[in-house]
């Protein structure tokens, strides 16, 4: 960071405006007026009588269900065999993805052979594969995973492999007159072109995993928070519903914060705008 | 030594961009190429980097056919190209990782120094002006010392200051290792400042209009009267390159490659 603050001071150069910490950190804090001030409103109607809380139950009785959930231990039964699909399904549709964006977008006779497969298989609504999965891997996990990995091998694929078909001529160039081999223009020239978009495709599939797994859950599950969704609907209990729509929030949000954590320093060399995202 | 022998370039669009090149450059001569916009010296110099292949013709560096970049030869190219993911050290030593990193590193400090960015090491190339990537370039051409240097207008991106400054420095290094250069310029006073000679060339095909030596002995006073009559003499005959263009036979298949 100081480096570029000395760069910019020695360029003399108005570069963004210069945010200061404190302005940010309002901002920021500004994004959670709305929802607070909604909630308090929606908390003090229910308490006066004015507004029925069954249906749609205030915070106060979402905060105590949470809290329920969480001292019991279950939130964090649920919360894990979540965690763990995910994990497992975005491991498995990232690598899958990763490796077949490669492919396509190196060679044109893998583009030839299997984009055009791979396009059509896309058009398909994900959950379509729902009943096949089942009755091939089973009710249990591996049909939920495999679920997520479909949802996840997609963004990961298109993005790989457009990617790589979108390098600079230019850069590649300046590998050859270097006449580097072709596995050190892999590593030190592709690679690192195509990082951001890269990561960038992960975060879109991590997203979708999330999607895919309330689907899979929801579909039948005896644990995680989308069972908890189903559950909640068949006890008749709002709270847990929202309790566990919460806990989805924030678990994504972790994900998808911790991801970009560790990508983040792989990236510090890039010349963008969406610096804080 | 460098031959161009009958060298012929057409792209697949059918543009003729080089049609029976003839050129000879003595070890250690520094040629100059000027002409006019398209008459194909970007794509003379990439032939010479094996870039790509001619059509007709060949490329013979001391009597060995060029067909792929080549060890030995330096590219600087019109545009800085630097890799955005290295630091300006990275950058500028990027053709010496065969090296050990506490030699690498000498190498490179010395070389940045001398374009005028030491202490520039552990910068990003965003942190910098096209002015100072284009100095990077020029650096991680010249740090691997090589015996051919192909530069495509690698100063015009840059104020007259710097420009002259960069010369000075050029000729510095050419000094210290006498490699073959083959440069392109649109600025004539440029070529005269550096070259031993000048080849003015013709667009539509591309082709060799006129060649004049440059006998002035470095350093050359710009001011002086003898710079002034090279210059003048080679300002002439890039005029007349420019006017008297012969019978425009491909002009259909130059429209078609101008289209894009
Ligand atoms: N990759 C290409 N494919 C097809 N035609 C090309 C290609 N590159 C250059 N040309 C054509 O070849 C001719 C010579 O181009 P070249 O880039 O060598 O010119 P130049 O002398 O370097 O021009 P400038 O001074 O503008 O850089 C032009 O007519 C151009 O349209
Ligand atoms: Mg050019």
């Amino acid at each position: 960071m100081s480096s570029i603050e000395i760069a910019e001071a020695i360029d003399g150069k108005p570069a963004a405006p210069p945010a200061r910490p404190a302005s940010r950190v309002g901002l920021r804090l500004a994004g959670f007026l709305l929802p607070v001030i909604l909630a308090i409103i929606w908390e003090i109607l229910v308490r006066a009588g004015l507004a029925n809380g069954r249906l749609m139950p205030p915070p106060s009785v979402v905060g105590k269900t949470l809290w329920q959930l969480a001292v019991s231990g279950e939130l964090w039964t649920h919360a894990l065999a979540t965690l763990w699909r995910v994990a497992a399904g975005f491991g498995i549709g990232a690598a899958v993805g990763t490796a077949l964006g490669a492919l396509t977008g190196a060679l044109p006779l893998a583009r030839g052979l299997l984009d055009p497969t791979l396009q059509a298989l896309r058009a398909i609504p994900s959950i379509a594969w729902v009943p096949l999965f089942i009755l091939w891997f089973g009710i249990f996990e591996a049909s939920k995973v495999a679920l997520i990995a479909v949802g996840v091998f997609f963004p990961v694929y298109l993005g790989v492999a457009a990617a790589i078909l979108s390098i600079d001529r230019k850069i590649v160039e300046v590998g050859r007159v270097f006449r580097l081999s072709r596995l050190a223009m892999v590593r030190r020239v592709l690679l690192p072109a195509i990082l951001p978009d890269w990561f960038t495709a992960l975060r879109g599939g991590l997203g979708l995993g999330f999607m895919f797994v309330v689907a899979a859950e929801i579909m039948g599950a005896s644990e995680g928070l989308g069972y908890l969704l189903v559950d909640g609907q068949q006890l008749g209990r709002p709270d847990t519903i929202i309790a566990a729509i919460i806990a989805f929030a924030v678990l994504g949000k972790l994900a998808d914060g911790l991801l970009l954590a560790i990508t983040r320093p792989f990236l510090a060399w890039q010349d963008t705008a969406r610096d804080r995202l | 030594m460098l031959t161009f022998d009958h060298l012929s370039k057409t792209y697949a669009a059918g543009t003729r961009a080089l049609s029976g090149i003839d050129i000879s450059v003595a070890a250690g001569e520094i040629l100059a190429l000027v002409g006019g916009s398209g008459c194909g010296k970007t794509t003379l110099l990439r032939l010479v980097a094996g870039l790509d292949r001619p059509s007709e013709g060949r490329i013979l560096l001391d009597d060995a056919i060029i067909t792929e970049p080549r060890a030995d030869v330096g590219v600087i190219f019109q545009e800085p190209r630097l890799l955005p993911w290295l630091s300006v050290a990275d950058n500028a030593g990027f053709g010496l990782s065969h090296l050990p990193a506490a030699e690498r590193n000498r190498l490179v400090t010395g070389a940045l120094a001398r374009v005028g960015l030491a202490g520039y090491e552990a910068r990003w190339p965003r942190e910098l002006s096209g002015g100072q990537q284009q100095r990077v370039a020029i650096a991680r051409a010249l740090v691997t010392r090589p015996k051919l240097l192909l530069m495509d207008e690698p100063f015009s991106a840059l104020d007259a200051t710097t420009r002259a400054s960069l010369h000075g420095h050029l000729l510095a290094l050419w000094e210290e290792s006498r490699p073959t250069v083959v440069m392109v310029t649109h600025d004539v006073e440029e070529a005269v400042t550096l070259a031993d000679r000048i080849v003015v060339m013709q667009p539509r095909p591309g082709r060799i209009f006129d060649e004049l030596d440059n006998p002035l002995t470095r350093p050359r006073d710009r001011l002086s009267p003898a710079f002034e009559a090279i210059k003048r003499e080679a300002l002439r005959t890039l005029d007349r390159s420019l006017t008297d263009s012969e019978p425009r036979q491909h002009k259909a298949a130059e429209s078609a490659g101008m289209w894009w």
